[in-house]
């Protein structure tokens, strides 16, 4: 692709030829791989100079610095591309070509050797993101992760946590390459542009998360104790583990690293704003973590409570007798796809309309949110500052403006079970 | 010599009408807003920032192109730190008025502050934001109103800028002030739809029409509630050959139980309301 300089110097039909090849490109899967890297190099694959081969050269382009060196006898075990030459043009002059062979003689019908470029990245891609997922791939993955080679993830609160490449389909042509970070498990755009050229299928949807399977010390637990100081790298939690505790993820199959779990809460002149406001918070849960494992228990795999709210699930029970086949369709609570988001939102609905009776009665809290203290709370001399208390009990309200113009600061108690479990601060 | 120096401060105060406007057309200035004259030379507003500044009256005068031309060389380069550090204090609470909000709210629906680099945000425009009110402790955050957390600036050149230039209540001032803007939790954005251009291009429409898209690709709608907002937000979700990894999927079920028991308690106080 960005070897397209070498052949400026055609004199006639390259625009043509070009354009033909976006054409097929888009087939294939890689039309923005065109312009983003254009004007940047002038080596001359046809020609290695010297022993440099055609993969350390394409690993070396400007955006090219997520993919590692594919060995070049994954590439020639056959075994390793099945299924692959159904969906690369050209095939073996694309294999000529990335395992630096010389071309055969018949090779005239290929009318332009930048076509066969693209035929080469492509199967480099997809044999690529196959490797990664290999223990030599990992291990050459895992050195540039630790390098730092793909980058921290922007999100203040993970501290800088190291990402790592990923896709979201693995059929090219979809989607540019992602960041997955393992502390928020979101992901992210490249910061810079060079890489909005790279597909994401080179990396694949598995690669990531096969990657922090493999390498668990590198994964954040998913839980997090405010009360014990998270470390801001895994390095120094290593070497300073001699005033603190080593870190243990009681699950052996769960990230082993101390998570960075604090999450942005948003305050206006020093208040939280209430969660009542219209633009109160409406997505700390996406970036929350239980204080310890055990919590995670208390949801069972359809996303509900299993114990603390024993009236919650009386309500729903008919709800799901009606719907059996709910139960067993995973897709409706997990899956993101839109329409199953909507049955999920239904379903939703209908529990919380159910729930929502039998709640008045457990929090009498709840309907008078006047400056009165609950005799029983436990947190009605604490100070402020302790992050427990912010977060469960006390929280000063900026509400919004029912008609415009004041801003009406109220005290309120909010019921200890909605938020005690979840650490913020 | 005279000449010289002369032509070098004339094209000096040439190239800009004013200290104001030559500061933010500098590189890496880009977040901020001009704050009005009317605003800076009210010393009400100014209240507490002279404990803040060194020579706090000149570099007053330097905002305001007033400094005398003959004190400025011995503590030129001191005084040029100290008035950027007072016109970012002053910054920081004009944005909190009602015309800075809107001065800010126009750069917002630019995008100038950027956009959300999380992937399932869409570019959700973002909105800048500091984590503490003091000078010299943290630099400037980027705020998204779509996913609700802050984000590193991508450029080091934004990295720098401190963060109490623009303050921590900013953009939740702006999103109080101007609940019809709060972004959607999914779908496209629609940049400054709901705004002064969008209502002009929805009040051609029809009336339905126009209230209908309030309702669903537009930001939340006057009227409309939040409460279950959440529930449209789009997650990623981690798969290993197409199977979900077990301890983030127990992990995202545990933080979407968070998010229902939030929706259900604000729905009950709605209903109650």
């Amino acid at each position: 692709m960005s070897r397209r300089n070498d052949y400026n110097t055609l004199p006639t039909g390259e625009q043509s030829l070009q354009d033909d090849e976006v054409i097929s490109a888009t087939g294939e899967g890689d039309e923005e791989m065109e312009d983003a890297v254009e004007q940047e190099e002038g080596y001359s694959s046809s020609t290695p100079t010297s022993t440099l081969t055609w993969i350390s050269w394409f690993c070396s382009l400007p955006g090219h610095e997520y993919f590692c060196e594919v060995a070049e006898e994954f590439i020639e075990d056959d075994f390793n591309l099945t299924g692959l030459n159904v969906m690369v043009p050209f095939w073996k002059e694309a294999m000529e070509m990335v395992l630096d062979m010389e071309p055969d003689e018949d090779t005239s019908k290929i009318p332009d050797v930048s076509i066969v470029e693209a035929s080469a990245e492509l199967l480099y891609g997809l044999c690529h993101q196959r490797f990664i997922l290999t223990r030599a791939g990992l291990q050459a993955m895992v050195d540039k992760y630790e390098a730092g080679v793909f980058g921290s993830c922007p999100r203040v609160y993970c501290n800088g946590c190291n990402v790592v490449p990923c896709g979201r389909s693995d059929l090219p042509g979809m989607d540019t390459v992602k960041l997955f970070c393992p502390n928020c498990n979101d992901i992210y755009t490249p910061p810079s542009s060079r890489f909005q050229g790279v597909d994401g299928a080179f990396f694949g949807t598995t690669f990531a998360h096969l990657f922090f399977q493999s390498y668990r010390e590198l994964a954040p637990a998913p839980f997090w104790n405010p009360a014990s100081p998270s470390s801001t790298s895994p390095r120094s939690s290593a070497s300073s583990s001699s005033n603190q505790p080593a870190f243990v993820n009681p699950n052996p199959y769960g990230g082993q690293k101390r998570a960075a779990g604090k999450v942005y809460v948003s305050k206006i002149y020093g208040f939280r704003v209430s969660e009542r406001a219209k633009s109160g918070p409406r997505m700390l849960w996406m970036r929350l973590r239980p204080v310890n494992a055990d919590e995670l228990d208390l949801v069972d795999w359809r996303g509900r409570w299993i114990d603390d709210d024993d009236h919650y699930d009386d309500d729903e029970e008919p709800i799901d007798e009606d719907r059996p086949m709910e139960d067993f369709d995973p897709d409706a609570q997990d899956d993101d796809d839109e329409e199953e988001e909507e049955e999920e939102e239904e379903a939703n609905d209908s529990m919380v309309k159910g729930r929502s009776v039998s709640n008045s009665f457990h929090d009498p809290a709840l309907r008078s949110p006047t400056p009165t203290n609950p005799p029983d709370s436990p947190a009605s001399t604490a100070p402020p500052q302790t992050p427990r208390d912010d977060a469960a009990a006390k929280c000063a309200v900026v509400s919004p403006p029912p008609s415009g113009g004041k801003l009406r600061v109220v005290r309120q108690w909010i019921p200890r079970g909605a938020s005690a479990r979840a650490q913020v601060c | 010599m005279f000449a010289v120096e002369e032509v070098s401060t004339g094209s000096g105060s040439d190239y800009s009408n004013s200290w104001i406007s030559w500061f933010l057309s500098s590189k890496g200035n880009e977040y901020f807003c001009e704050v009005e004259e009317d605003y800076i030379l009210d010393r009400f507003n100014l209240t507490g920032l002279n404990t803040e500044v060194q020579h706090y009256a000149q570099a007053l005068d330097m905002i305001t192109d007033n400094l005398d031309e003959e004190i400025q060389d011995d503590l030129r380069g001191n005084l040029d730190l100290q008035a950027r550090l007072l016109y970012g204090l002053i910054h920081a609470r004009w944005i909190v008025t009602a015309r800075g909000l809107a001065k800010m709210l126009e750069k917002y629906k630019r995008a100038d502050f950027g956009r959300c680099p999380r992937v399932l945000c869409q570019s959700q425009p973002l909105l800048p934001v500091g984590l503490t009110d003091v000078p010299y402790e943290k630099s400037v955050k980027l705020y998204c109103g779509r996913c609700e957390d802050i984000y590193s600036p991508k450029s080091s050149r934004h990295g720098s800028i401190d963060g109490a230039y623009f303050g921590t209540s900013f953009p939740h001032l702006l999103f109080l002030v101007y609940p019809n803007l709060i972004p959607p939790k999914s779908g496209p954005v629609e940049i400054g739809g709901a705004g002064r251009s969008g209502d002009v291009d929805s009040s051609r429409r029809s009336r339905r029409v126009r209230e209908e898209q309030d309702a669903q690709a537009e930001g939340v709608g006057e009227g409309m509630s939040t409460a279950s907002v959440a529930l449209k937000a789009d997650r990623y979700r981690p798969r290993i050959f197409g199977f979900q990894v077990n301890e983030i999927a127990k992990l995202q079920r545990w933080q979407e139980a968070v998010r229902d028991r939030q929706i259900s308690r604000l729905e009950e106080l709605e209903e109650n309301a």
